[in-house]
């Protein structure tokens, strides 16, 4: 993929190859291409001088480095005990119907992803939710689906 | 409710704007032994989860040779119920980094970071604004010290000091075995000081009201205060500063709905505590360390919906390194699956605990150690709510 290449080369130039810039790398493909492509690792892999089966290990190991197709906008739903405690399943069912794709899935227009995540941080203002790095707390499920919408017409 | 009303404390977010990096000045003219002595005369413990004396880890540090040396602030909070660092960073970043940096001044190192988890990451911005004003301040007083943003990957053992420093250095977050330890051996292999976010604030709070007001609060074993994360079946749910020593009937009485069965504490890798254990429960050193996430249930909650939750975390965030972890994890789980469904005896629950407590002895790190305690505690107290 000759984007993420151009993408590597350029961080590698401000960044250096050091092998504690790896994390920070992959977050920069992720920033632009949503996931890693296993061509992204092997270009990462053969620029930084480690193995790819590191750089692998490394990128499976972290839940915000997708390995897998991801849509412009990743929407991760927070499952932890406050969140489950505040009808978190009735949102996840809202925006599911509303998207019509399941946890994991991605819509045909290559535009939203849904994840549940673990513990977001927001268990007083539970159920909480984020949109890539967007933070989106107290939700109902009229709630949910509206931001969604919002971000569609984006 | 009044006993409570006493213990509410107002110091990790009070006087922010008026005193801007003043303590830091004022703090960076005395000598670095004079500081440490004045951590360990206020009994500071460590805010993270495990409490080791922040005053000697501080001092080990100092004692070390070397040409490099780090200070890092763990934000990697990632505890099922805690928010409170996520709030002081976005509240009180400048007393964060001051911690930080009178840190770096005792300690010799020259250089801080920051461990962001990566759910915070809309928090960076705001939060390198703040550096920018923070090293102008730090160069008028003749300090070098400089303090960057990691962002880590996402990840719950992240946490865990050494599996933190791996993931600095470019590997999957698996914890390092102990000894050495961070301060002998941590970042590249340099000396490195890892605090938590709040045990930074705590330590500028008592630079700036000194030792001796410090120790006024709390217990003889657990001095000052500590912030709580309250969420569940409350009516209060948000972060309060609480002393040590506290009970949890004297938190119940506040923060319940008149309607509490259970508090956990701790988190995931904490403890339930049931309504008849409340008032000889208590919070601090000497009683349940913890890291400040108490979760409420009342009486319409499943324990075994509970439980079932933080075994499933459990298995997700396992690093996978140790193989008691790994499958221990994944057994607990299934166990209590096939017990529910009565595909198991109810006398099965007796091996399962028998490898929790295996797990406590023999996983490499806190994160497989620690799933013995919800486990045995909320089987403990509502053995038939797992059951049936």
């Amino acid at each position: 993929m000759p984007e993420s290449k151009s993408l590597i080369q350029e961080f590698v130039r401000a960044h250096g190859r050091g092998r504690n810039n790896l994390l920070p790398l992959l977050q920069e493909i992720v920033r632009h291409e949503n996931y890693l492509s296993e061509d992204a690792l092997l270009e990462v892999a053969d620029t930084l001088q480690i193995p790819a089966s590191e750089v692998y290990g490394a990128a499976t190991f972290y839940n915000y480095l997708d390995t897998e197709f991801r849509g412009k906008y990743v929407i991760r739903l927070c499952r932890n005990i406050s969140c489950m405690m505040q009808s978190q399943s009735e949102i996840l069912s809202a925006i599911s119907l509303f998207l019509k794709i399941k946890v994991g899935e991605t819509t045909s227009d290559k535009k939203f992803s849904l994840l549940q995540a673990n513990c977001l941080g927001w268990c007083h203002k539970a159920p909480a939710m984020m949109i890539n790095n967007e933070v989106f707390t107290e939700l109902t499920p009229q709630k949910a689906v509206q931001i969604i919408k919002e971000y569609k017409e984006k | 409710m009044d006993a409570l009303n006493q213990k509410r404390i107002d110091l990790i977010f009070s006087n922010y704007t008026t005193s801007r990096y003043q303590v830091l000045k004022r703090t960076l003219q005395r000598s670095p032994d004079d500081i440490i002595n004045e951590l360990m005369d206020a009994g500071l413990k460590g805010r993270g989860n495990v409490g080791f004396p922040t005053g000697i880890k501080w001092k080990f540090a100092k004692r070390e040779e070397a040409s490099e040396k780090y200070v890092i602030c763990n934000a990697n909070e990632s505890e099922t119920g805690t928010f409170k660092d996520r709030e002081i960073l976005e509240r009180v970043p400048r007393k964060v980094l001051s911690g930080m940096a009178i840190c770096g001044y005792c300690t010799g190192a020259k250089k801080g970071i920051i461990y962001l988890r990566s759910e915070y990451a809309y928090l960076k911005e705001q939060l390198q604004n703040e550096l920018n004003i923070f090293h102008e301040n730090i160069k008028e007083f003749n300090l070098d010290f400089s303090i960057e943003i990691f962002l880590g990957g996402g990840s719950y053992v992240s946490g865990e000091e050494s599996a933190l420093i791996e993931s600095m250095e470019g590997k999957r977050a698996e914890p390092r075995n102990k000894p050495p330890f961070p301060v002998n051996s941590g970042l590249y292999g340099f000396p490195t000081v890892v605090n938590n976010v709040e045990t930074f604030v705590t330590a500028q709070v008592i630079f700036a009201i000194g030792a001796e007001e410090f120790v006024k609060l709390g217990t003889d074993y657990s001095s000052g205060s500590k912030l709580f994360s309250i969420s569940g079946d409350t009516a209060k749910p948000g972060i309060h500063e609480l002393e040590l020593g506290t009970t949890i009937e004297e938190v119940v009485n506040q923060f319940g709905d008149k309607n509490t069965k259970s508090v956990q504490v701790g988190g995931a890798s904490g403890f339930c505590i049931p309504q008849r254990q409340f008032a000889e429960t208590v919070i601090g050193y000497e009683g349940l360390t913890t890291g400040g996430s108490m979760i409420f249930f009342n009486n319409s909650r499943s324990m075994y919906k509970v439980l079932h939750e933080y075994l499933r975390f459990f298995a997700e965030e396992s690093c996978g390194l140790c193989t008691p972890c790994r499958i221990g994890t994944q057994q607990l789980l299934l166990g209590i699956e096939a017990v529910k469904r009565g595909d198991k005896p109810a006398e099965y629950i007796e091996v399962l605990k028998k490898l929790a407590l295996n797990m406590k002895t023999s996983a490499k790190c806190g994160l497989g150690q620690s799933v013995a305690n919800p486990f045995i505690s909320i089987l403990e107290n509502f053995k038939e709510e797992i059951l049936y």
